[in-house]
């Protein structure tokens, strides 16, 4: 042997030395491996808890659990079995076992000793059949689950469904497991944290040929499942059930808010997930999705509609507190408002000139055209840039044209343009009052949700603030969001509503024929204050609008009701928006006829469907 | 007849059937399952592995009992060439088997022509080379040699076998025994060295450790190691502390706890004393010393780029893996991280034969074949896989012992050859299994399922027993 390969023998000698000293640290040293290997070796039995109940106001359960089977299998425990048999127990093709089993057979790296689902949701009959003949098919087992149960046939979108984690989500939060549940959409996505609670355990021993053998130290080392909390709703589950009976066949939403508070009564999006279908979204998931009402889209958040003669209210508001308009200001109307010499923006017939209560009574067009020409045109201001800004302002402080912050996932903020949105358009300096008229009756490029209308109404029942509205009115052992109990005040003093809300009682309760647009909505005795809007649709029929707010004094309701292709506002919406107060405020409906009416119209034929994002 | 067998080296054959034998075994217990209980049950890969291992033998017999070995010399370029061929063919004819393209499937049986590419270079190296005017040092003789390696590994890449390529990095060993100067060895394995401690640690890391190398080796040419290193220490140090010196993060003059800033201070005089007395006695090779030290530099810097830019994704996921830099042990640290498990939980004896739990449930992916040594490290604990590791670097001595008593050089260099690659199969694929080296799809000869790999490497052993009997002639 020469000095090299002496050389090359003692490297073989080192390297090998390396490999047994490595293997000495793995095998004798490192005791982490061999725990690791304990861990396979032992078959943890997830114990899954209880999602926590969201209640309404009232304590009445709006949202529980039930149990729900479904069927496991253990790839590696499976033995041939009677495919027919198992069919028949579960009425399935014999197709779809075969391929199950075939997609088992190409994942069984992956599955390894695991168990994965088989068939989910049988029913109970189905669980007792298997259970009886559960030893002719080793490999396969039940487990129980607990599933989503609505006792009211209501509130489907509000509350949200919960899904199976995506493999997606689970890179994303890693303390979530394959085959877990999770919060999707509405309530139960916002409280996810609160409601899903905490797994828990129970430790197998398992022995080489793979058979679970006994607990672990008698569940020594199990660990239980803590339920999730409950959670209070400001939601009244009587009236959110009376909303949607109401709203039935029609495309729209109800949005109504306690205006002490901010806490949303009921929240209505119509057409919505049907109640039943929501415990087991996965199966109608298709079904809804290709549905061309869109049932998932939550109107009462995510529409951006126009407000229509509603957002009268505002301008009012607006040129009150600029001091351009008094109370007592008035303006002709001569069947509309001239905004050059050949073009008019149109007005219905009414008496003329009109005041302010009187203009909002019977909600000229002309007048408020009137009252946006002085807030854009007053001399304090040197161009319409800043005027329009400063109208801005005040829009923005009533809670338009963003979202107003509520506990909602899929709230949207509606629009609301600025100065520079029309210096885009008609470029700077080239756009006036008369450019942009439509915005004193709604129309234009404002876009508001019910929502939003909701709130109006209960800034005027407040007379200049507003609680951010909110669905959840308490937590265990956690307080709500300070923001849901802050007052927001608005820019406009609160003097200035008394006239606004003395003009929203004539529209509702002054005699027939003297001109006020929402006699529909009259309820002897509970004095309801309402403003009508008919806003322009591009796609069909007018959309009807109804705000609203009662008693007169000491509000405790607010509500805002948006029907899309309905026609006038003081025709459609209106009578629900009233039919709704006086369910909440006296328990009892006066007008059974009027309810039968609203209740049985079908609104949903005249709805053109289009395109919404 | 008699003295035939006699001459036969035995020591080769027994470690090989003990190899193959507890390949076998172990490849039973791997995928062993109640319903297909007997160790001859063909349908199971223990069973073919008994007909890989049968057949094996025939082709053994047929090497040491028929062919001349005369024709190993003067048919390997011929063979060379075929095995070429069939390397290139197998680009477009192949089916492409786990991600690779490297496999000819003829019905049933499946056959990777990159097994037989080492025994073929491997005599074409030994034929070239023992020509009698062949010098290493002669430049056309080096490019040669240097072909002869490269053109079958570079289609071997090609064919996405990455893992069978590195092996051909072996036979710098090779070259080395034949006249490859070994600082150039040393060199290299400088650099991969500063590649994985600059892409683990930092680039600093590597800078002071090629200043220690660069010191070691200057003092080793001057033969004044001792003395140098006494300079390069308190510089490598200061080097260590630079970036907190620089940014004066924590750095208080006696602040009390910070031991090792004071150390600094200490050595500062002593590392300018140093230097002063280096610089007067003008040490020789100092000048080369420097330029490799720069080219180190350099290259530390390089690595990155070559690691963000050069390296395919998931041989990045490897490496970070490997260094820790990245744990992912759900991904691409999947194998390591359960292989690890498994012969972790072997202990000193192991759990028996047939009774290990974490490679019988397909925690461990490719167990019977690149994996198998967590079977046997499961089962047998350490006491097995140090009999295993032992069989391995006695088979892989006894070749090296065995080809410095060759006179004829051609048998010598083949044995170098076929030493250098058992051990880099035996290096990469155990070192794998543990996590010390990157997950290389490469199989542990005799020991892995296969009958492709089975077959070559047996017939690569015996060509050499069959060559080491014509000693005696």
């Amino acid at each position: 042997m020469n000095n090299k390969s002496r050389i090359l023998a003692i490297g073989v000698v080192i390297v090998a030395l390396v490999l047994v000293i490595r293997l000495f640290f793995l095998q004798i040293i490192d005791t982490e491996y061999k725990i690791s290997a304990e861990n396979n070796a032992y078959k943890y039995i997830t114990i899954y808890p209880v999602r926590g109940l969201i209640l309404d106001r009232n304590g009445n359960i709006l949202v529980s659990n039930r149990n729900s089977y479904d069927i496991m299998v253990t790839p590696v425990d499976l033995q041939p079995f009677d495919t027919a048999a198992l069919c028949r127990i579960f009425s399935i093709e014999k197709e779809f076992v075969r391929e199950k089993m075939a997609e088992y057979k190409k994942n069984r790296r992956r599955i390894g000793y695991q168990s994965v689902v088989f068939l989910k949701q049988v029913t109970e009959q189905e669980y007792g059949i298997f259970l009886e003949q559960i030893y002719k098919f080793p490999g396969f087992s039940a487990t129980s689950k607990s599933i989503r149960d609505y006792p009211y046939n209501a509130g489907a979108n509000l509350f949200g469904y919960t899904t199976e984690v995506s493999d997606e989500f689970l890179q994303k939060n890693p303390s979530y497991r394959m085959g877990d549940y999770v919060g999707a959409s509405g309530l139960e996505l916002s409280y996810e944290s609160v409601l899903k609670g905490e797994k828990g355990y129970t430790i197998m021993q398992r022995d080489v040929h793979n058979r679970i053998l006994s607990p672990l130290a008698e569940g020594a080392y199990d660990k239980p499942a803590i339920p999730g909390k409950n959670i209070v709703t400001t939601i009244d589950g009587e009236l959110q059930q009376y909303g949607e009976y109401l709203m039935q066949n029609k495309v729209g939403s109800i949005v109504a808010i306690e205006p002490a508070s901010g806490e949303i009564l009921s929240l209505i999006s119509s057409p919505g997930i049907e109640i039943s279908k929501i415990a087991n979204i996965s199966r109608y998931y298709n079904e809804i999705i290709n549905d061309p009402y869109k049932p998932m889209f939550n109107r009462a958040v995510m529409s951006a509609y126009p407000p229509g003669s509603v957002f009268k209210i505002v301008n009012g508001l607006i040129g009150l507190q600029e001091g351009v308009i008094s109370e007592s200001s008035q303006y002709p109307c001569r069947g509309g408002y001239y905004y050059t010499p050949t073009r008019i923006l149109r007005c219905h017939a009414h008496r003329s000139p009109l005041d302010f209560p009187h203009a909002i009574m019977m909600s000229c067009n002309a007048y408020f055209c009137y009252v946006l020409k002085e807030i854009l045109e007053n001399p304090l201001y040197e161009n319409m840039d800043e005027s329009f800004a400063k109208w801005r302002s005040y829009v923005e402080s009533m809670g338009f044209g963003e979202k107003l912050g509520s506990d909602f996932p899929a709230e949207l903020g509606g629009t609301l343009p600025t100065a520079e949105t029309y210096n885009e358009i008609y470029g700077k300096g080239s756009w006036r009052t008369s450019t942009i008229i439509s915005l004193s009756i709604g129309q234009g490029e404002i876009g508001t949700t019910p929502l939003h209308l909701a709130n109006l109404a209960a800034i005027i029942a407040n007379r200049g603030y507003f609680y951010t509205p909110h669905l959840v009115k308490s937590i265990p052992d956690s307080t709500i969001s300070e923001r849901f109990t802050e007052r927001r005040y608005t820019a406009i003093d609160s003097g200035y509503f008394d006239p606004v809300v003395e003009g929203m009682y004539m529209a509702v309760n002054s005699k027939p024929g003297s001109g006020g647009t929402a006699s529909r909505a009259r309820v002897k005795g509970l004095e309801i204050c309402g403003k009508t809007g008919t806003a322009q649709n591009p796609h069909g029929k007018d959309n009807a609008v109804f705000i609203c707010f009662a008693p007169k004094d000491e509000p405790k309701i607010a509500v805002a009701v948006y029907l899309e292709n309905a026609g006038f506002g003081g025709t459609w919406a209106a009578p629900i928006a009233s039919l709704l107060v006086e369910k909440y405020l006296t328990g009892e409906i006066s007008r059974p006829e009027l309810e039968k009416y609203m209740a049985e119209s079908n609104l949903i034929e005249a709805a053109k469907l289009y395109k919404r994002e | 007849m008699k003295s035939y067998y006699r001459k036969l080296d035995w020591w080769l054959i027994i470690c090989y059937l003990m190899l193959v034998i507890t390949g076998w075994l172990n490849i039973y217990s791997s995928i062993y399952t109640e319903e297909h209980s007997s160790i001859l049950d063909f349908s199971q890969r223990y069973g073919m592995q008994f007909i890989w291992i049968l057949s094996a033998l025939a082709i053994a017999a047929v090497i040491i009992f028929v062919i001349t070995p005369k024709v190993y010399s003067v048919l390997s370029p011929g063979i060379y060439l075929i095995v070429l061929a069939l390397l290139a063919a197998v680009l477009f004819l192949g089916k492409e088997v786990n991600g690779s393209n490297s496999w000819f499937v003829l019905g049933p049986v499946r056959f990777q022509p990159a097994e037989l590419s080492k025994i073929s270079t491997s005599l074409l190296l030994a034929y070239i080379m023992s020509r009698h005017n062949f010098r290493l040092a002669n430049l056309r003789d080096a490019l040669l040699t240097a072909a002869v390696i490269f053109i079958p590994m570079a289609l071997i890449i090609l064919e996405k076998e990455t893992g069978s390529a590195l092996v051909y990095m072996g036979f710098v060993f090779m070259l080395y025994r034949e006249g490859l100067n070994g600082w150039l060895l040393a060199f290299g394995f400088a650099f991969i060295l500063l590649f994985i401690t600059t892409l683990a640690f930092s680039p600093l890391t590597s800078i002071i450790i090629a200043f220690a190398i660069a010191a070691v080796l200057n003092g080793a040419f001057s033969r004044q190691t001792i003395k140098q290193s006494l300079i390069a220490a308190p510089v490598a140090v200061l080097l260590a502390y630079l970036p907190a010196i620089v940014s004066g993060r924590r750095f208080e003059f006696l602040s009390g706890t910070e031991v090792e800033y004071i150390a600094v201070i200490i050595l500062i005089p002593i590392v300018a004393t140093a230097v002063i007395y280096g610089i007067k006695k003008r040490f020789r090779h100092t000048k080369f010393m420097a330029v490799s030290f720069a080219c180190a530099i350099l290259f530390i810097f390089s690595v990155n780029f070559i690691f963000d830019n050069i390296l395919q994704p998931h041989q990045r996921a490897r490496i970070e893996n490997l260094l820790g830099i990245e744990e992912d042990l759900k991904g691409s640290g999947y194998n390591v991280h359960q292989s690890k498990i498994a012969i972790g939980s072997g202990g000193f004896l192991g759990k028996g034969f047939l009774n290990g739990t974490q490679t019988k449930y397909d925690f461990v992916p490719e167990q019977s074949t690149d994996f198998i040594f967590c079977t046997i490290g499961e089962e047998h604990g350490f006491v097995g896989s140090v009999i295993v590791i032992f069989l391995y670097s006695s088979l892989i001595i006894r070749i090296i012992v065995l080809s410095e008593r060759q006179k004829n050089n051609f048998v010598r260099i083949y044995g170098y050859c076929i030493a250098c690659c058992f051990f880099m199969h035996f290096f990469i694929n155990i070192g794998m299994t543990m996590g010390i080296v990157p997950v290389i799809g490469i199989p542990l000869p005799f020991l892995s399922y296969g009958g492709s790999s089975l077959w070559s490497f047996t017939a690569m052993l015996f060509i050499f027993i069959r060559l080491d009997l014509e000693r005696w002639r």
